[in-house]
């Protein structure tokens, strides 16, 4: 366990960074952790500090303790922006903020406010002709120092039938998708249920506040092909095999008695045939 | 490894089937043909007078010799592809053939006769100028190659090294060419540009420098395009500036003479660069007197050079009677330039003693559309071959059409029901066609039986192309990268129309489309080939009939813009042709046919027409949707930070495939449904950063039409090149492992679960669920150069994959083994469904290749098409070579076979019923006498 640890500070420094940040800053309780014995206690130790620390950010985020802290460790929050009009040309208006933490698991979430009563009759209008609903994040990297290297040109945008959002009275799952560097490479959005089937929504009290699950989705790691389980079953078998003492003989002391057989009846045929041959021979 | 091998082998044996073909089943439903490309260097075998060979060496790095009787391969050596495998120098003395490959790396002898290596030498490196042969005494005994630093000299025999020497101010020397005049001396020359030309003299016996001399010749830049040597080593320089003729004898001289050519009554064509051919038939010898002076694009002179005197011999104007005869045995050109519709690119001629000791000449004529004919000369044309099809880049195959009654009765059914009258009318009088083309069929049974076999006819012609039962001849349309278009019987491998676009860019990329099957008689089928220039991005569309090749009547639009995507939709117009949407760099749409009809279904059908772009430069992938007025508007965008990864290539789906179950049935019967998702993409992007411990693959797997990401995954220390096939709800995926260093394969699956979201109908918009994802890896022995899956017409059958390998095989690996759900413990569910256990390497078993010995070079593509049986799939594979076969992957269930014994399975079926009846009989007698009792 350590040696993994090893290799993945050495692989991004400014985790060292964070380690010692936080360990300077830290309370007490972590210095009862470091009792521990070695191998557990580095894991323990990085994801309590992890935690810690994230907590410790949270509540001080005020104060500005060190710059380098601040930006690693507070989200920072980019603005998720929606649009629906009649005439399908796109305008968008900020619909909420999402606050994104970097980091190994970068997180995600979401302040968003009421949709207003003009906004609600227009989104039932527009369901009303079958127009979209668009969303639109601008394009971040997660993983960058500062706040500058953050933002990039261009926006990710998704959309989804105006009526889907109508009839699930505003329940969305919004994921934004990342790649193995942590620039954030797409955004997508369902709503639940799906369907358009048609049916009203008299209420519009339905209509005002999002439900909306959020989540950042991380590329998965291809398997590659699982050579040493199948070698391992295949050494079991064999072991197995080995306990077996039919299949361990040899081959002569398996087929012994046919060897043994196959060879009278040659010896018999061959003492047969040469009088025979022979008797010939001479007349 | 062994006992892991040993197990694979187990498994295989236990769970797959045996296929292959029979020795009397070889070349009946399968042929191959073999192609050599583009011609550089070619030499008529001419040291024996009877001898029917020639010898070519091509752009396409294949070395080969044809019969000149018949146009047919004798042998064929193809080397790597690339700058390593490029044939730099192509020289024959009586048996030998003297290759330099890959910029003077190798040096390489051939026996002519039977196309086997002499010997092989490594050379040092150095940049390759020029290479000749060195006679001495009317013999040949070695080859001298000419560097940029170094010339080095070889034995013939067995090319071993005899000396080689630096040569003198290679720095500034621009040193281009060497020449033996067979006497001893070995001469370099080169040039400092517009100063001077330096020549340097080397022993033949030990390479020592015997002269060296500098003459003046500001002028000059490149001796070998306007430098040649004539007679006895008399160096000649034509000056397009001054229009002028430079001599110098190479023994003698240190001036250059000028010969103005207006002194010799002559003018050169403005702006054209003039060009000296000489010839040396024998290397120990000095050239021929005799030489070419080309002074226009159609005006050649054969001038002699006589004691330092040039005398003009005849004067070849543009002519228009082909193949007089001519005056002298040098080799002479530019009169059959009027015979060939195309320009000619190449001309090589092999002049021969007739039976009377009168001159004949043969020439093999390479033309623009990389074909090459052979021609006697009496103007005929002995043989012609196609080499455009070495450099086939896209293909399609379409159905032949009905024969006339078969289409007769088509069009019964095709045409608007006017009333019952006359629609039993018609049917009558479609009947009365019907019987009277079967007394035909039958008169002409009865009129062949009598004549001799021989005589029966039964070749392939435009004429009486027709679909037979089981759909399982089709016409291939082959589209080549010179441009030349060609249609091949897929039975047979006739060339059946061939035709030729001129004034394609040289590189353009090509999209064929097939706008209107056969299936719509009267109207005849129609492909649109979209041939756009990757520069320009502006497009052309040439819209053909693909059964006789023929442009079609129906103009294209003209497109002015440059084009981003062109998509076909599955709405018709009136005629049934298919609508083509292109879109243009403004984001506009225009469809193609264009007609009211057309224009009103999109309007209609706007809202729920998508499409994407891909830009991977940007690393951007945008969808867009279609407006009523046809313009369009984005509604999705994804972008990949290119710094990090490029997008290598997006595959969809086959919009002609079929996918028969929609699930699949586990041990504990119940249904796992598959996701299938008609517009998924799947996505492949590679990293930039190439060192192997960081560089990886990307996949991702996306919504045409919504833009989602449906599953994102990488597959870390990998590199590519990425071979993937997208079919029903997998992906199969092929790379490099740069940790292992080896190649794998990679197999997503993707399933809905246990119950279907919405079983009547897919759609896009409405699957808020993601599915559920599957991989499985696996090591393959081999690295591959293309994968295709085969394609059956309801997909019933089970899945294959076509894979081309380096080696030339085609190899048929069924799908089954690229499982994800491939068990690692076998349980008894697992056994239940068929399941091989998992086994981390894939085997490559020699009766899976579908080729056996027909090795198919260079493989870059294969197409799959559905046949009328759904047992059976046509496979194309083309590359160097051009191979068509047919693939059973579950066997033949709906074919009986050749030897399938009617007679004992009718005289069963008889046994049994009377037998039934019999014992009927029998019962009911006992039963009556039961009764009586």
């Amino acid at each position: 366990m350590s040696r993994i640890l090893k290799t993945s500070i050495l692989k991004n420094p400014p985790e060292v960074l964070k380690l010692w940040f936080s360990l300077r800053c830290l309370p007490v309780p972590l210095s009862v952790n470091m009792a521990r014995p070695l191998p557990f206690k580095i894991a323990v130790v990085s994801t309590v500090l992890f935690v810690v620390c994230t907590d410790f950010v949270f509540c001080n985020s005020g104060r500005r303790v060190g710059d380098v802290m601040d930006t690693e460790f507070s989200g920072f929050s980019v603005p998720l922006e929606h649009s629906f009009e009649v005439a399908d040309v796109a305008k968008f208006r900020v619909r909420g903020a999402l606050m994104l933490k970097a980091g190994r698991e970068p997180s995600v979430s979401l302040t968003q406010s009421q949709l207003s009563e003009e906004d609600r009759a227009k989104l039932k209008e527009v369901a009303a002709v079958d127009g979209l609903y668009r969303i639109r994040v601008p394009r971040v990297f997660l993983q960058a120092d500062r706040q500058t290297e953050r933002q990039m040109e261009g926006y990710l945008t998704a959309f989804v039938r105006a009526c889907a959002m109508v009839e699930s009275h505003l329940s969305d799952v919004i994921s934004l998708h990342i790649d193995v560097s942590g620039y954030v490479i797409g955004v997508s959005i369902v709503t639940l249920p799906g369907a358009c089937r048609g049916t009203e929504v008299e209420d519009e009290v339905d209509l005002e506040v999002f439900n909306t699950t959020l989540s950042v989705m991380a590329p998965v790691n291809a398997p590659g092909p699982e050579t040493a389980l199948f070698v391992e079953r295949m050494e079991q078998e064999s072991e197995k095999k080995g306990k077996n003492p039919q299949e361990q003989k040899s081959f002569f002391a398996k087929y012994w008695y046919l060897i043994l057989g196959g060879a009278i009846f040659l010896m018999v045929t061959n003492s047969a045939q040469p009088p025979a041959g022979g008797g010939r021979e001479q007349s | 490894m062994a006992k892991l091998i040993w197990f694979c082998l187990k498994c295989i044996l236990l769970c797959s089937t045996i296929e292959a073909v029979f020795e009397d089943q070889v070349g009946k439903f399968d042929w191959r043909q073999q192609y050599i490309g583009k011609v550089r260097f070619s030499h008529f075998d001419t040291h024996v007078q009877s001898s029917k060979k020639v010898l070519l060496a091509t752009e396409n790095n294949v070395f080969a010799s044809i019969n000149t009787r018949t146009g047919e391969l004798f042998w064929r050596h193809v080397d790597m592809t690339g700058p390593e495998g490029n044939i730099d120098a192509l020289l024959q003395h009586g048996q030998d053939a003297v290759l330099v490959v890959g910029d003077g790396r190798q040096l390489r002898s051939w026996d002519i006769n039977i196309g086997g290596l002499n010997w092989e030498i490594v050379l040092d490196s150095g940049s390759f100028q020029s290479a000749c042969l060195v006679g001495y005494q009317d013999t040949v005994k070695h080859v001298a190659v000419l560097k940029k630093t170094v010339i080095s000299l070889h034995y013939l025999s067995n090319g071993h090294q005899k000396w080689i020497e630096n040569l003198p101010e290679s720095e500034t020397v621009d040193f281009q060419a060497v020449y033996s005049g067979g006497n001893g001396e070995v001469y370099v020359l080169g040039v400092v540009p517009h100063s001077h030309i330096a020549i340097v003299a080397y022993s033949l016996d030990d390479g020592e420098i015997i002269k060296q001399i500098s003459v003046e010749a500001p002028w000059l830049s490149n001796i070998q395009a306007s430098c040649v040597v004539i007679g006895q080593g008399m160096l000649t320089c034509v000056d397009s500036a001054a229009v002028s003729l430079y001599t110098l004898d190479l023994h003698v001289q240190s001036q250059m003479t000028q010969i103005p050519l207006q002194s010799l009554g002559l003018e050169a064509t403005p702006g054209f660069q003039p060009v000296l051919v000489s010839t040396q038939p024998n290397p120990a010898r000095p050239p021929l007197s005799e030489f070419f002076l080309q002074l226009g694009p159609e005006h050649h002179l054969l001038l002699q050079l006589n004691s330092g005197q040039i005398v003009t011999l005849r004067d070849f104007k543009p002519v228009r009677n082909c193949f007089t005869t001519s005056v002298s045995c040098v080799i002479y050109f530019s009169l059959i330039l009027q015979c060939f519709l195309y320009s000619v690119f190449q001309l090589y001629v092999q002049a021969f003693l007739k039976k009377d000791d009168s001159v004949g000449y043969r020439a093999m004529v390479q033309t623009e559309d990389h074909t090459l004919t052979f021609i006697q000369q009496p103007g005929r044309v002995m043989w012609t071959r196609e080499e455009a099809l070495s450099d086939v880049v896209t293909m399609e195959m379409v159905d032949l059409p009905l024969t006339g009654t078969q289409a007769e009765l088509e069009g019964e059914f095709g045409k608007k029901a006017d009333g019952l009258l006359s629609m039993l009318l018609k049917r009558l009088s479609s009947q009365l066609i019907l019987l009277q083309a079967w007394i035909a069929h039958l008169w002409k049974l009865f009129y062949d039986a009598r004549k001799p076999r021989s005589l029966v006819k039964n070749d392939v012609t435009i004429e009486n192309l027709s679909r037979d039962e089981f759909n399982l001849q089709k016409m291939m349309v082959m589209v080549t990268a010179s441009g030349k278009l060609f249609g091949i019987d897929s039975k047979t491998g006739t060339i059946l129309w061939r035709h030729y676009l001129d004034n394609i860019p040289s590189n353009a990329a090509f999209k064929l489309m097939v706008q209107r099957t056969t299936a719509h008689f009267p109207h005849p089928p129609q492909c649109t080939l979209l041939i756009k220039d990757k520069d320009t991005g502006l497009a052309t569309l040439h819209v053909f009939n693909p059964i006789f090749g023929k442009k079609s009547h129906v103009t294209p639009p003209a497109l002015l813009q440059p084009m981003l995507q062109s998509l076909m939709l599955p709405i018709m117009d009136q005629e049934y042709a298919k609508v083509l949407l292109l879109v243009d760099d403004q984001y506009k749409v225009s469809a193609f046919p264009s007609t009211k009809n057309v224009l009103q279904q999109l309007q209609e059908m706007a809202s729920s027409i998508f499409f994407y772009l891909v830009d991977s430069n940007q690393g951007k992938l945008s969808g867009y949707r279609l407006r009523t007025d046809l313009s369009t508007e984005l509604i999705w965008e994804i972008v990949m930070p290119t710094e990090v990864q490029r997008i290598v290539s997006v595959k969809g789906k086959r919009p002609n495939e079929h996918v028969h179950s929609q699930g699949r049935v586990m041990g504990d019967r119940s249904v796992l449904y598959k996701y299938l998702n008609p517009n998924l993409l799947a996505v492949v992007t590679e990293s930039t950063d190439l060192h192997p411990e960081r560089s990886f693959i990307g996949i991702l797997l996306i919504d045409g039409v919504t833009g989602r990401i449906i599953h994102e995954a990488v597959q870390r220390k990998t590199r590519g090149p990425v071979h993937v096939v997208h079919s029903e709800n997998w992906v199969v995926y092929e790379y490099w492992s740069t940790k292992s260093r080896r190649n794998e394969f990679s197999v997503i699956e993707l399933y809905e679960g246990m119950e279907l979201y919405n079983s009547t109908v897919f759609s896009s918009l409405d699957r808020p669920h993601a599915p559920q994802v599957l991989q499985q890896s696996y090591i393959f022995p081999s690295s591959i150069s293309t994968m295709e899956a085969t394609l059956t017409e309801k997909g019933i059958t089970s899945r294959h994959l076509l894979i081309g390998l380096p080696s030339g095989g085609i190899l048929s690996l069924p799908k089954m083994f690229l499982d994800p759900r491939r068990p690692e413990i076998m349980s008894e569910q697992s056994r239940e469904e068929n399941l091989i256990p998992y086994a981390p390497e894939l085997l490559i078993r020699s009766e899976w290749f579908i080729n056996y010995n027909q090795t198919v070079s260079r493989v870059r593509g294969i197409y799959t098409a559905p046949s009328g049986l759904e047992s059976t799939c046509l496979v194309v594979a083309y590359g160097l070579d051009i191979y068509q076969t047919r693939v059973y992957p579950s066997k033949q269930f709906d074919v009986l076979k050749d030897d399938y014994d009617y007679m004992l399975i009718s005289s069963v079926l008889f046994a049994l019923f009377f037998a039934t009846m019999i014992s009927k009989r029998l019962a009911e007698v006992k039963l009556l006498n039961r009764a009586w009792r």
